[in-house]
């Protein structure tokens, strides 16, 4: 995982050298201060038998002076590399996450989930970078600042130094105890806050059925439940925390008494000198300043593992659908067969969502596919510009299997428009050249036309430049999918499939789109996917699909005489006379 | 409402700084210590001052020992150190009531803080629960969202950790600044002088600091945002072969961010060197003006003095910069405590209503109040001459020339005028916008009317006490809304008090026990994130239970089967029968086809009711409903 987290430090590997090593450099100066502050006080004022050196006060002086600003370039400079590092890092962890996200199929898109995806590349990123930055910087100064702090205080008085062997062991196993009891309270406090979201979140969402239910003081109930478990674990933990710096000061004063009083001995016994007290009374801070600030690294290393768990996890996933080594690159025509086709989204245990699919379609055939929600017909049709890939069986686009072409090349003759389909923010043309990037104005109008949407852009003030917000919701949704339509003819596919794209058009325009394409482009292979029954009726070839199989093919007259399911769909439609069908 | 699934946009604002304090939601916040915990608020003060005593005097003490114990000693022939232990002993003393102050007010501060959030907390929770729907289509769930969790946690450190932190350095500052003026008025200066240039250089590295933190919180909003959109996007990107432009595109904003991010970072990261080394600077200087002093004889300091004069001016920097960055934490706290206090100034949904919904009985053919449940309900209504009528709960509506409107300007709804008799139903069509859905929204007073009056069973609506109008009306929404819990949980949600068997009934009248049985636990099978795990249809059939099992005269049915296929909507369809018969219902549907069997059928266009009659009546009148029915207008 860590391995795999480092390969994105790259061009940065520079910088995070530098940083720990200017940090080291000033952490050594930041220690030798008291060590020279002992020499200024020892000889300086207390020297030449008490009446006090000047001369080797000033020299002193300078050399200290001479060490803060030296300390103060290497702090400075160490900031700046640890912010380019990081800064850098960060750029680099992002990128390669987004780049393999897009090379994700559909399987592995599902399998993250969107919202899930977005979090791993901001807020775990960021959480990452901060972490990296801290290990670079303060997780070096910290053990650093211990060493040399310690090597010092040894090289003053080496018998009171050894105090620090009393001490350590009290801090480190105080904090010890009370990190490894705090932490288990703190992750269920954690747990604790998602579920309070979550209670806010449905209630947000679902604040009308509350105030139609009046179940107000139910929420209420529920809400101060998990606000009171909040309370009580977090007031738990916190109050082990609280014990974390009178720790620290008891070792502290600790040692200052103990030090005082043989140091006093030492000083008067003539082994020690008052400089050297002074000294080792700073190294003390030092050290067990250090200790806390590692105790504190140690907490924040361990949040962010979450989180680097969680952005390996992108990392690592590789795409299951990738090109052949020599992979097709042409088209030859927009026919499709499906053979023995098996599908799950699971893989070979899962449950089938397709079974025994067997198909063919002519280049150039309108092919209408009905069926009930949860009858895997949006399933069927990604098989086909191979957004998935069959569990067992093959497609076959051009007399070719699937597999075997270049992705790209396949994607750009099956054009596709998704159920789910997606506006981005820009302009309409923009939107629009997603299609083709290089359409001219004249073929953008024409696909518009021929998806019914030429009408409705003219009307707005700006026509096609007309501004997209993000989601598209500056659109009806019958805008929307004709857009989105007319996106996808401008790829001039060889087969264009349509799942339930006009649901939200009105039945006279849906005709008027079906139309356009029977005229405009006939030797296109259509593939639609709807609802209303009228949407397909005229379909060279009907579909009716019921629980991933495929119950019956043929004509509308054919299958109002032979199949049970659409026979049932028709009348549910036509009841009471004309209704939807009408037309 | 599209708007419900956009998840919570990227406010690059939020962490800016924001200027200076804002006294007055300081004061609000509190009133909220004070309420519950102003004797343990005062104690923690009392005994921060002792903790920092503590703290202080132990800066204090190496001077003592060098001056009062050591240097005498040395002069001694035959060394006592009885004084050198008392003296230690004492400062034992003082050390363990700073080291049992700082536990105590740690503790205590951990009660006082973690109180406060959750009283905070649950106020937010239960005035939201009081606000009218008009708040929540106002306010996007991200900014609703965020009080309970940004504002909330930047409380928790201003509470849990500035203000005791803050205190404690303005006293260690006070009472460091005196003890340095005891030791020696010419190094104080020194310092003071010295703190003063300390603070002009890290304002400005902050200052610089600051400016391209905007920057890169701007950059940062960029990036997040570009990822939020095409991640959204990512199935239309694979395809559609975007792939490469994508990445292209964000290369170049992450890129930009890096940029940002390296200066602010930059800046930021320097501050603590500098201060750390200025630190050292004024140490070395101190010590060598100190030194020189002491030997030169000038203002009478001793070795001792500037022992204690060197530890004092450590032990002062700390505090100092400490409070500039705690002052920063407390701006920001604030700032989200004001967010908090708007929500809870919210003005709440006002229910003057006196009439409520209780049981009641026939007794010798009168109407009066029972005190269990009878299956008889009845409207209580207490008069103004003492005297209280009951009325008996049927489901009759009445509109009688409504106009509506969200807000003053805009009037949505014109004129309505219909009339519904107990067991009619009442079907609206028309587009979006038209005001199908707004209509059923007054009769249950998520919005109050604008003019004109509503009337149920008789009674005003506005003298009906909202809790009673609502539980006597049924309600199946276009967005199904399912809580986290079980199946049998949700349907229950409908009627707290309903048995398992009722529940059961319900489903099956809804035709939803079919596939609640097939599910992995039947009943039990627990549901998250409003029901992920469910097709948006079987949804709709536990939202119509749930409904079903209230059991309510009047039903108000919002696109309750849009979701449905037609053809599972046909099996559907006995359900709805069975549980429309004998309520008022009123039917908002987009298929025209399951409308057709209305009592009334009400074309609504533009707020206005341009057509209502029955099927047959609207479709001999050639008009709007006729050219929706044969599809040759857009239905949207």
């Amino acid at each position: 995982m860590i391995k795999r987290l480092l390969g994105c430090v790259r061009e940065y590997k520079k910088d995070s050298i530098l940083a720990p090593l200017f940090v080291t450099m000033e952490v050594l100066l930041e220690v030798l201060i008291p060590f020279l502050m002992a020499k200024m006080v020892d000889f300086g004022i207390n020297g030449n038998g008490g009446q006090g050196d000047f001369p080797y006060i000033v020299k002193m002086g300078i050399l200290l002076i001479i060490l803060c600003v030296l300390s103060l370039l290497f702090g400075v400079l160490a900031g700046k590399s640890a912010a380019i590092a990081s800064a850098g890092f960060a750029k680099n962890l992002r990128k390669d996450m987004f780049h393999n996200v897009q090379n994700f199929s559909f399987s592995n898109i599902d399998k993250f989930s969107a919202s899930s995806i977005v979090t791993r590349l901001t807020t775990d990123v960021t959480h990452l970078q901060n972490a990296y930055q801290m290990i670079i910087r303060v997780a070096v100064r910290s053990p650093m600042m211990l060493i040399f702090s310690l090597v010092m205080a040894f090289t003053v008085k080496a018998d009171l130094a050894l105090i620090f062997l009393a001490a350590v062991p009290v801090l480190a196993i105080g904090l010890y105890f009370i990190m490894t009891h705090a932490h288990p309270i703190f992750e269920r406090v954690f747990k604790t806050y998602d579920k309070l979201n979550n209670v806010v979140q449905e209630n947000l969402r679902g604040i009308r059925v509350v105030k139609a239910f009046v179940r107000e003081d139910y929420e209420k109930k529920k809400f101060t439940g998990v606000a009171e478990s909040i309370y009580s674990d977090f007031t738990k933990a916190e109050r082990l925390l609280a014990w974390n710096a009178p720790l620290m000061q008891f070792c502290m004063y600790g040692c200052m008494l103990f030090i005082s009083w043989v140091g006093a001995n030492l000083i008067v016994s003539g082994s020690m000198s008052t400089g050297d007290l002074m000294g080792i009374m700073t190294y003390i801070m030092q050290i067990l300043s250090s200790l806390m600030m590692l105790s504190m690294i140690f907490v924040m290393i361990t949040i962010s593992k979450a989180s680097a768990q969680r952005t390996v996890e992108i990392l690592n996933e590789t795409s299951d659908i990738v090109n052949k080594k020599e992979p097709v690159s042409t088209v030859k025509d927009g026919s499709i067969i499906f053979r023995d086709v098996n599908f799950s989204y699971a893989g070979d245990s899962g449950k089938l969502c397709l079974t025994d699919i067997d198909l063919a379609i002519n280049s150039g055939e309108t092919v209408g596919i009905l069926g009930g929600t949860g009858s895997s017909k949006t399933t069927l049709v990604q098989l086909i510009p191979r957004l998935y890939d069959v569990t067992s069986g093959e497609v076959l686009v051009g007399g070719v299997n699937v597999k075997e072409y270049d992705l790209d090349t396949l994607r750009n003759q099956v054009a596709m428009v998704l159920q789910k389909n997606v506006l981005f923010s820009g302009t309409i043309k923009e939107n629009l050249r997603w299609g083709n990037e290089t359409a001219t104005d004249e073929e953008l109008k024409r696909a518009c036309e021929l998806a019914q949407a030429d009408g409705f852009i003219s009307q707005f003030p700006h026509g096609y430049d007309t501004y997209i917000e993000q989601g598209g919701t500056n659109v009806s949704g019958g805008q929307k999918q004709r857009l989105c339509i007319a996106r996808a003819l401008l790829k001039k596919p060889k087969i264009l499939i349509l799942d339930d794209s006009t649901s939200a058009v009105d039945t006279h325009t849906d005709a008027l789109i079906r139309k356009a394409f029977l005229e405009e482009i006939p030797d296109t292979t259509k593939i639609i996917i709807a609802q209303r029954i009228s949407s397909i009726m005229e379909a060279d070839k009907i579909i009716v699909l019921d629980d991933g199989k495929i119950t019956g093919i043929g004509t509308h007259e054919s299958l109002l005489r032979t199949n049970e399911i659409y026979c049932d769909i028709f009348l549910s439609q036509t009841k009471g006379g004309l209704s939807d069908v009408a037309k | 409402m599209s708007q419900n699934r956009v998840p919570q946009k990227f406010n690059p604002n939020r962490f800016a700084p924001q200027g200076k304090p804002d006294m007055k939601t300081a004061k609000r916040l509190f009133s909220y210590i004070f309420k519950d915990y102003k004797f343990s608020f005062f104690l923690v003060c009392l005994l921060i001052i002792v903790s920092t005593v503590a703290n202080v005097a132990s800066s204090m003490f190496l001077g003592t020992l060098i001056d009062d114990y050591i240097t005498p000693l040395l002069q001694m022939e035959h060394p006592v150190f009885t004084g050198l232990m008392k003296a230690l002993a004492l400062m034992a003393v003082i050390y363990l009531s700073g080291i049992f102050s700082t536990l105590f007010y740690n503790r205590i501060m951990v009660r006082i803080s973690q109180g406060v959030l959750k009283d905070i907390r649950n106020d937010m929770f239960s005035h939201m629960q009081k606000l009218p729907v008009k708040y929540f289509d106002t306010h996007t769930h991200g900014d609703v969202m965020s009080h309970y969790t940004n504002d909330t946690d930047t409380l928790r450190q201003m509470i849990g950790q500035s203000l005791p932190q803050m205190f404690s350095s303005i006293i260690t500052i006070i009472s460091v600044v005196v003890a340095m003026f005891a030791t020696s008025l010419y190094l104080t200066l020194f310092t003071l002088i010295f703190v003063f240039v300390m603070l002009r250089v890290t304002g400005a590295v902050a200052k610089n600091s600051g400016k391209y933190f905007g920057k890169q919180q701007q950059a940062l909003g960029d990036v997040n945002g570009y990822i939020e959109e095409m991640i959204n996007g990512q199935k239309v990107i694979k395809v559609f072969c975007h792939e490469n432009v994508t990445k292209e595109e964000f290369d170049q904003k992450n890129e930009t961010l890096c940029e940002n991010m390296t200066n602010a970072n930059k800046f930021a990261n320097i501050l603590g060197p500098i201060n750390n080394n200025l630190g050292h600077l004024q140490y070395a200087l101190l010590a060598i003006l100190g030194g020189a002093m002491a030997i030169g004889g000038v203002g009478g300091l001793t070795l001792g003095n500037i022992a204690t004069f060197l530890q004092l001016s450590k032990s002062f920097n700390m505090p100092i910069n400490q409070v500039s960055q705690q002052i920063n934490m407390v701006v920001m706290a604030l700032a989200g405590a004001k967010r908090i206090f708007e929500l809870l100034d919210e003005e709440v949904e006002d229910d003057h209503g006196y009439v409520s919904l209780v049981n009641a009985t026939y007794e010798n053919g009168i109407l009066t109040e029972a005190d269990k449940r009878t299956g008889l309900w009845a409207w209580k209504h207490p008069h103004s001459d003492g005297t209280t009528t009951y009325t008996e709960l049927k489901g009759e509506v009445v509109f009688d020339d409504v106009d509506f409107g969200y807000t003053e300007e805009k009037i949505v709804l014109h004129n309505i005028s219909l009339y519904a008799n107990p067991g009619e139903k009442i079907a609206f069509v028309g587009s979006t916008g038209a005001g199908k859905t707004t209509i059923t929204n007054l009769i249950n007073r998520f919005y109050d009317l604008a003019d004109g009056k509503v009337r149920y069973d008789g009674i005003n609506i506005n003298k009906i006490k909202k809790s009673d109008l609502r539980r006597s009306l049924g309600i199946v929404l276009q967005d199904t809304n399912l809580f986290t819990g079980t199946v049998m949980e949700n349907i229950r949600y409908g009627k707290l008090d309903a048995t398992d068997e009722e529940v059961i009934a319900a489903a099956k009248l809804a035709n939803a026990h079919g596939f609640i049985t097939r599910l992995p636990q039947g009943y039990d099978t627990p549901l998250t994130n409003n029901g992920e795990s469910l097709s948006q249809g079987q949804r709709q059939l536990i939202a119509i239970a749930r409904a079903a099992v209230l059991d309510p005269p009047v039903m108000i049915l919002d696109e309750a089967t849009s979701s449905i296929d037609t053809r599972t909507e046909s099996l559907v369809q006995k359900g709805m029968d069975s549980l429309m018969k004998g309520r008022t219902v009123f039917v908002i549907a987009h298929r025209l086809s399951t409308i057709q069997n209305s009592d009334v059928i009400m074309v609504l266009e533009q707020g206005r009711i341009i057509e209502r009659g029955s099927h047959e009546k609207l479709l001999e009148e050639k008009g709007k409903y006729y050219q929706l029915y044969t599809g040759s207008v857009e239905l949207e």
